[in-house]
């Protein structure tokens, strides 16, 4: 991350994962920009697609089509070399409230969980919480052992990416 | 970062394949219970549950005592770790998504304070 920039103490950069129960999974990390920026880079293809698939982790996104905006849909193609071929992610936007609160569903499977993000800006900083709730106990489990049937294959990959580096 | 043992983690998984030994599981989350307990809970016989209990004890997703006639079942260590371990192969993956996108948030951010001065010029 950024070192030495100013106002940003190191709490900020801090991404916190919590099981908050036996389907819910929550991701919190906190930004040093008010709320309508952080949303921007969360509904604007040409900046999500910047971020979503970070390049340390060896994949990229083919394309990146999102109607954000309340009942829209969003369909995402990535590659890995590691697969011949290119994987999609698809869903549609529950919930677009701007700077405030995005729901989406994961519909590439019937054990996909939905997702809400909320953004809260307090001095000029924002919260950003993404809360998956998944159908089942044994999605989520799957979700996180990252190797079960149900669960798209790339997000497999992308875990035995990550362990591999650690 | 947790290492853990592939054969451990095969044990783990086939212990999870049952839904009662996963309730078990959630049980013991919450609070230690004996056998009787157990087997009350998830209406089997005291034999049917040690079963359950013996294949959760040998993948180590838990451990048991026994204090004079009552033999006690709390989570094990296997199971905290495994747990430990996924959720921070989740943290990571958030952690490397959310690091590039503070930098375009930050990139956001200057160029929006550079369009405000120039509009006050």
């Amino acid at each position: 991350m950024p070192e030495g920039k100013q106002g940003s103490p190191t709490a900020m950069n801090r991404t916190a994962v919590e099981r908050k129960s036996d389907r819910e999974l929550i991701v919190t990390r906190a930004f040093n920009a008010p709320a309508h920026i952080v949303f921007e880079a969360w509904s604007k293809p040409e900046l999500f697609k910047r971020w979503w698939v970070p390049k340390s982790l060896g994949m990229s996104m083919l394309s990146c089509d999102m109607d954000v905006r309340t009942g829209g849909v969003y369909r995402f193609v990535f590659r890995h070399p590691a697969f011949e071929q290119p994987m999609a992610f698809f869903g549609t936007y529950r919930e677009v409230t701007p700077h405030k609160r995005l729901v989406w569903t994961n519909e590439e499977s019937d054990q996909g969980a939905v997702t809400t993000v909320t953004f809260e800006e307090n001095a000029g900083k924002t919260l950003v919480t993404l809360h998956e709730l998944y159908p089942t106990t044994a999605a989520l489990d799957e979700a996180l052992a990252g190797s079960a049937e149900g669960l798209p294959e790339q997000f497999a990959q992308l875990d035995e990416l990550l362990a591999g580096r650690s | 970062m947790v290492q853990y043992n592939e054969t451990r983690l095969d044990a783990s998984f086939a212990a999870l394949s049952d839904a009662t030994r996963r309730g078990v599981l959630e049980q013991l989350s919450r609070a230690d219970a004996s056998i009787t307990d157990l087997a009350g809970k998830f209406h089997m016989t005291l034999t049917g549950m040690k079963k359950h209990v013996g294949v959760l004890e040998r993948a180590a997703l838990v451990t048991t005592e026994k204090a004079g006639r009552v033999r006690t079942c709390r989570l094990g260590m296997g199971a905290l770790e495994e747990e430990a371990a996924w959720i921070e192969r989740h943290r990571q993956l958030w952690s490397a998504r959310f690091d590039a996108l503070d930098k375009i948030v930050e990139h956001l951010k200057s160029k929006e304070k550079a369009d405000a001065r120039r509009k006050t010029r």
